[in-house]
């Protein structure tokens, strides 16, 4: 009885489960370089804690990404909506690769905005932090428009990276989705990308421009 | 012996799904259950008697066209039809043949705890390949069903019907009967059907407010913005809908029609039971008004609708009396109207009658967000004091508008809706609202149902036909909160969910308790106890409906006066599956045991 009992504590609340979302897989053309681009995640766990992945990164076509980062997050729920996210990322790319340490808070703020912002601290002690913010516009059933932004920001200039302090990057794009089933959505966007200060700088040394407009064909996918 | 069975069936199956209607699919289902069935008659193979079996197996099951997985009790779905006799005894084998635990519960039946068949309360279950032999004396009467209570089994075609005559004489005189089992079948497994809502709360609703299919007279744009702010969605009405569901009438969708029939005429009783999982349905049957006799099994005065709701688990006796030679839709339209399931009662088979299209999908309205109380213009039956007033005059809910009577002047934005000093309990991350001002909504007639221009029964309506047995006074009240996280489809009951070890809720042996239950959530809770009957408090003091399952609708409560008769440890959760698998459950303890140590 004692297992019984234990089975049935288990089986009324205590599920673990999963979830795998590639919300980026896409192709952008536009006045900057084409190429493409990735942005995944995946949790599993309970209600409580999870165990949560990140990544993404992007390249030119036909070449190997130029950036690229893998985020390992224990993941805590804090309140009915958001989640505590602690851990550590990886960039395989950009060379040097760098290790950082991650802090963030990932959820649903009201009015139905996701957002997730997330400090960083790298393994050479340079500090930098992240904010994405997206909101579902459904226009039917299955057609859903969703503006997004992003905000890179840094502490200090990290030259061999090409981030440069205070705003380096920021993103603002829309992209228009068609849910064949909500778990597999084809898409088109646009997106402007630039940089902003010393990364600004930092590019235009490289020979390239600060920023841009981007048309984008894509899938986001889950399971 | 079993993979030739299996194939057998198979082979019947493709057979049927071929012919359409062939003898083939007949053989699936009970007679009762077949389409064209005469109703209930005393030579039908029903199982009834003292000592009877029932083998739990795997099946293939077909609708639509379709053949999926499912469990059964000796091969059909829904299970046997158990028939028997107030005062008999009664005994039944469970011979197991899954590769895991099983178990049956008798819902409505009063039972020694031992054989309520909730494993991990009353008994370990079943195990695979093992048996189990309940026993116990029959004491009541009335429309009652069976169903697992191990896993996920119920979703799967594990539940069956059960009526029970009375001793004496029926005080409802009818001419032929029938039992209508609703239910929801889905070709996904009940564990994807989970983890879909655990990864996308709203995952299964496919009928959300889009700004290309924007109605202005659904909502107020304060409405919309307080929905918005609070990260909830009005169109939330069911967790699974249509998009994952065919909807079962003794186990046939809409397009097999399962048809009863009748002579012209005739006083047809009709025994519905919702047997679904995660399902609540709107009952009627245009063109016929229904006299509802009896609820839960337990008899009513008799009262005239045109429709009804009928919650997970509840049963509901009525009458009809088709008095022309034309076929009549027997429609059981979802809560949130994604589907229904259908029916025909029929002179002769092959006849039809007009289905009608799916209603427009409902909103939630400020009053399912617990602001019953405020800005509800005119709308004030807090005060319960109608006792022994005639039921006709008793629905106030029901012509009330539920929405938009918001009176405009009415700021709702700086109203707390997760105050934490309204609740004795810890306000954490399973419970994103604490309804403000939760109102007594035994006198609605539903979500959705506020204004569909007919008469919808209401708990307000119903009176017991024979006076409630305890007449002392409570003494003793608690709360109990219902509480929830849509977003993360989390469930639970006073913000801790079963699996977090809560405390039991403890009775003292013939105690006599008022429980409210206050809904903080903005869907809607059958909760249902086992082992007792409970009064529910609508009005009708000395002759309150006497009920195993009450719905308590979102932002509402509802009170019932209960006997704590039965020694032992019993189930008490919402009957919507999935919110039960999530933790809306506890363990209720009704000490001290007779004859045994406490």
């Amino acid at each position: 009885m004692a297992q019984a009992r234990e089975e049935l504590r288990k089986e009324h609340g205590a599920l673990t489960t999963y979830k795998v979302l590639v919300d980026q897989l896409e192709a952008k053309t536009g006045s900057g370089r084409d190429g493409y681009s990735w942005d995944g995640q995946a949790w599993y766990g309970g209600d409580i804690n999870k165990l949560w992945l990140k990544t993404e990164g992007e390249g030119e076509f036909g070449r190997a990404p130029e950036d690229a980062e893998v985020q390992a997050l224990w993941s805590r729920a804090i309140d009915p909506w958001f989640d505590l996210q602690a851990g550590v990322r990886y960039d395989f790319r950009p060379d040097p690769e760098r290790a950082y340490l991650v802090l963030g808070i990932q959820g649903l703020a009201p009015y139905w905005f996701e957002v997730d912002g997330a400090a960083f601290v790298s393994d050479r002690g340079d500090a930098s932090a992240r904010f994405e913010g997206e909101y579902d516009l459904r226009l039917t059933q299955k057609l859903i428009l969703q503006p997004r932004l992003e905000f890179d920001l840094a502490l200090q200039d990290v030259p061999e990276i090409g981030i440069g302090s205070g705003l380096s990057t920021a993103e603002l794009g829309a992209r228009l989705r068609y849910e064949v089933r909500p778990e597999f959505a084809p898409y088109v966007g646009i997106e402007y990308e630039r940089a902003f200060g010393d990364t600004a700088d930092f590019r235009r040394t490289a020979g390239e421009e600060a920023g841009g407009w981007s048309f984008l064909v894509g899938l986001r996918t889950w399971f | 012996m079993q993979h030739d069975l299996t194939i057998g069936r198979r082979t019947l199956l493709r057979g049927a799904v071929l012919g359409g209607f062939g003898l083939g699919l007949h053989s699936l289902f009970p007679v009762w259950a077949q389409s064209g069935s005469p109703g209930l008659a005393p030579d039908m193979p029903t199982l009834s008697g003292e000592d009877l079996t029932l083998r739990v197996g795997h099946s293939p099951f077909a609708v639509g066209g379709r053949t999926g997985h499912a469990i059964t009790l000796n091969g059909v779905l829904p299970a046997p039809l158990i028939r028997l006799r107030e005062g008999q005894n009664f005994r039944l084998t469970v011979l197991n043949e899954l590769d895991e635990d099983t178990s049956i519960h008798w819902h409505g039946l009063l039972v020694p705890f031992e054989m309520d068949g909730v494993p991990g309360v009353s008994f370990p279950g079943i195990p695979a390949r093992g048996k189990f032999t309940y026993q116990f004396p029959i004491v009541q009467s009335g429309t009652y069903w069976y169903h697992s209570h191990s896993g996920l089994q119920e979703q799967m075609g594990h539940y069956g019907p059960m009526i029970i005559d009375p001793k004496g004489a029926d005080p409802i005189a009818y001419d032929r009967e029938h039992v209508i089992v609703l239910s929801d079948w889905s070709f996904f497994h009940s564990h994807q059907i989970i983890s879909r809502l655990k990864q996308e709360g709203g995952f299964f609703n496919r009928q959300k407010q889009t700004l290309l299919g924007r109605r202005q007279d659904e909502m107020t744009q304060e409405e919309r913005l307080m929905f918005a702010r609070m990260r909830m969605d009005p169109t939330d009405i069911s967790d699974v809908t249509e998009a994952a569901y065919t909807f079962l009438i003794n186990g046939h969708g809409p397009e097999e029609n399962w048809t009863g029939l009748f002579r012209p005429g005739e006083r047809v009783r009709l025994r519905i039971i919702n047997a679904a999982a995660q399902t609540i349905f709107n009952i009627r049957i245009p063109g016929l008004p229904m006299t509802v006799i009896a609820s839960d099994g337990q008899n009513v005065r008799p009262i005239s609708v045109q429709e009804f709701q009928i919650g997970n688990a509840e049963t509901y006796d009525v009458i009809v009396q088709p008095s022309d030679d034309r076929a009549f839709t027997f429609v059981a339209e979802t809560i949130d109207r994604s589907g229904m399931a259908r029916a025909t009662l029929a002179p002769r088979m092959g006849m039809t009658a007009l289905v009608p299209p799916l209603r427009e999908r409902p909103t939630l309205s400020m009053k399912d967000m617990g602001m019953g109380g405020h800005g509800g213009g005119g709308m004030s039956h807090g005060g319960m004091s109608h006792g022994g007033m005639a039921h006709g005059g008793m629905d106030h809910g029901a012509g009330a508008p539920a929405s938009g009577a918001s009176a405009p002047a009415m700021d709702h934005s700086d109203m707390d809706m997760r105050d934490a000093s309204k609740v004795s309990f810890p306000v954490g991350i399973g419970v994103d609202m604490i309804a403000p001002n939760p109102v007594d909504r035994t006198g609605d007639p539903g979500i959705g149902l506020e204004d569909v221009g007919h008469k919808v029964l209401t708990y307000r309506d119903l009176v017991s036909l024979v006076p409630n047995p305890d007449k002392r006074a409570p003494s003793r009240s608690i709360e109990i909160h219902l509480t929830g996280n849509m977003e993360r489809f989390m469930w639970s009951i006073d913000g801790q969910k079963f699996s977090e070890n809560p405390e039991p809720i403890r009775f003292e042996l013939n105690e006599r308790v008022r429980v409210t239950m206050i809904n903080d959530t903005m869907m809607t809770h059958p909760m249902h106890i086992h082992g007792h009957f409970f009064e529910v408090v609508n009005g009708h003091a000395g002759n309150h409906p006497v009920k195993h399952t009450v719905m308590v609708m979102p932002g509402g409560k509802v009170s019932f006066d209960m006997t704590a008769d039965a020694p032992g440890d019993w189930a008490f959760h919402c009957h919507l599956l999935y919110h039960m698998h999530a933790g809306m459950m506890r363990v209720v303890k009704v000490r001290p045991l007779k004859g045994k140590a406490a």
